[in-house]
């Protein structure tokens, strides 16, 4: 089961990480200040495992890939959306971060609960089921792989 | 069933016809690395394993939201790029010479047809000379520069015909933030946008670059003018067969097309805090401003700097307000200067800056505090980008910024 934080539409890539913070040289010195214009304690309330639930265009704005990489290190194990920003997107499944897009869920469910997710089949919050779609192939061996690097050192015969 | 101008460049380059939908390999043409981005891009190029860059003349490192630097340890990202332009032999690196966006197309990187694809999400920008340009991260932008390609979906696209002739005081600045405003800030998200029609034939490539760069802002994967005989005069190449190929078929498939009168635009903001908040100006009269922020990729340009200037001219901002001005590029800056364009900002009290990304990017001077209220040419207004998230930040044309800064309150030129 994982705790769900809510967050509204048009969640942009600087509200996810400012740019004064994107020269850091890891993403464990980012992770303090991942969604601090909007909600400050956010980051450190997330326990490994929480998900994301997020209106429209979740992720828009900028390219950088700091922001699904710090979502990611925060432990948020997928984000739950109307929609997502096409590049978010992309950064996203490249990282090994599970995305899924779903147009109820965000109406219905408050924060604070609880959400069982069974990928390419359904979710579950307080006993009712919001169904979700399969990722296309590609993606889904991206995903698989752990991320884009992981596939490209096993392409280059690495691992 | 003809094709779309997106649906022709991406057709063109792997050798078949596609239509949306189709997920295709294509061979890359430009990679554009930004110095933000440059370190981490080579920390995953390394860490995938790969031994040499595919094809070091298609890469171009650019440092521009970083220079001159202003916090400790921003220069370390200049010295990660050199290093690795070094080590694999690429050759185009600039630094000092201005925002990479202006650079791609006024440098003669990128050509009608050609495929881009950047570290930063306003790489849309080329689309304005009919190139498919978009903007992906620093891993993805690892993997091109070892394999030299990538897989992209081919986006519908969105046909956007505007006619007639704009009010004085309209630019297209205007024009872009009201098509924001009506398709929203996801309204064309995975989809191409196609701009088209008698207003848009007669604009500059630059005044076309300012569209495309906000494609990005309605969520677009580009935003693409069909070339033309402008075109060609500023990628300094001939008008010949292969780039009249580059146009729309009049029996295309688009997913929606929207028609405008250009007599029915009005000078607009996109105000806090989001990029579809759009208004008239004539709403926001009385709206007192700190700061003016004139530059960036979406207005720093020769044109922008004119209009800007043929209303500050013999006049002087208010005294309240604080006006940047941040040319674009070095060669922009050195013809603002010959033409006597920055002569008559400065003495109207502008600052001058840097050639650079500067505020736009909330890294350059001019950072504002809670409750201040700025009115910028760029191309965002998000919670925080420009200082703290109770700075207001409000998006305009370089006319309506220049009458601002005079005014000290909000108000068209």
């Amino acid at each position: 089961m994982s705790r769900i934080w809510k967050l509204g539409n048009d969640i942009d890539t600087d509200i996810i990480l400012p740019t004064e913070y994107l020269a850091f040289e890891t993403v464990t010195e980012m992770k303090p200040y991942a969604f601090s214009p909007l909600r400050p304690e956010l980051a450190s309330s997330i326990q490994p495992g929480d998900m994301i639930v997020a209106g429209n265009n979740f992720g828009c704005g900028s390219s950088r890939e700091q922001a699904p990489e710090v979502v990611k290190a925060l432990g948020i194990s997928c984000i739950v959306a109307k929609s997502f920003a096409r590049i978010f997107f992309r950064n996203a499944i490249n990282n090994g971060l599970l995305l899924i897009e779903q147009p109820d869920l965000y109406d219905e469910v408050n924060e604070g609960e609880e959400a069982e997710v069974i990928p390419g089949k359904e979710i579950i919050v307080n006993g009712k089921s919001y169904p979700i779609a399969s990722l296309p192939d590609n993606l889904t061996e991206i995903l698989e792989a752990g991320g884009l690097v992981k596939a490209m050192r096993k392409r280059n015969g690495l691992d | 069933m003809g094709h779309t101008l997106v649906e022709k460049i991406i057709g063109n380059k792997v050798g078949h016809e596609v239509k949306p939908g189709d997920i295709v390999t294509v061979d890359v043409d430009w990679c554009m690395i930004d110095d933000i981005m440059v370190p981490f891009a080579v920390q995953k190029f390394e860490e995938m394993g790969f031994k040499e860059v595919a094809k070091p003349d298609s890469v171009v490192l650019i440092y521009d939201h970083f220079l001159p630097a202003t916090q400790v340890d921003d220069s370390r990202h200049f010295r990660a790029g050199d290093e690795f332009a070094e080590k694999y032999g690429i050759t185009r690196v600039h630094r000092t010479d201005g925002i990479c966006h202006q650079l791609m197309t006024e440098a003669g990187y990128v050509k009608p047809g050609d495929i881009s694809f950047g570290t930063d999400s306003h790489t849309v920008t080329y689309g304005c000379v009919g190139a498919f340009a978009t903007g992906i991260g620093y891993t993805e932008m690892a993997g091109i520069l070892g394999t030299g390609q990538l897989w992209i979906k081919v986006p519908e696209t969105i046909r956007i015909e505007i006619d007639g002739t704009l009010p004085g005081n309209v630019t297209s600045k205007d024009i872009i933030l009201k098509i924001i405003g009506d398709l929203t800030a996801a309204g064309a998200t995975y989809q191409a946008i196609e701009f088209a029609g008698s207003t848009v034939d007669a604009m500059s490539v630059a005044s076309r670059m300012t569209m495309s760069n906000m494609s990005v802002e309605a969520g677009a994967k580009c935003g693409l003018f069909a070339p033309d005989e402008k075109t060609c005069d500023y990628c300094k190449i001939p008008y010949d067969d292969s780039i009249k190929a580059l146009t729309p078929d009049g029996d295309a498939s688009y997913s929606k097309i929207l028609r405008y009168r250009a007599e029915d635009f009005v000078p607009v903001c996109a105000c806090p805090s989001l990029v579809d908040n759009i208004k008239p100006v004539s709403d926001l009269k009385g709206t007192k401003v700190n700061q003016v922020f004139l530059g960036s990729c979406t207005n720093g340009r020769l044109e922008d700097l004119r209009a800007a200037a043929t209303i500050l001219k013999g006049k002087h901002v208010a005294p309240y307000v604080n006006m940047i001005v941040t040319p674009a590029s070095r060669k922009i800056y050195r013809e603002a200067l010959a033409d006597g364009t920055l002569e008559i900002l400065s003495d109207a009290g502008a600052i001058i800056t840097t050639p650079g990304c500067g505020l736009c990017c909330g890294r350059g001077g001019g950072i504002l505090t809670d409750d201040e209220v700025v009115v910028a040419t760029n191309n965002r207004n998000f919670l925080g980008r420009m200082g703290t998230s109770k700075v207001k930040i409000f998006l305009a044309s370089p006319v309506t910024a220049a009458a601002t800064a005079i005014a000290g309150e909000i108000v068209e030129g």
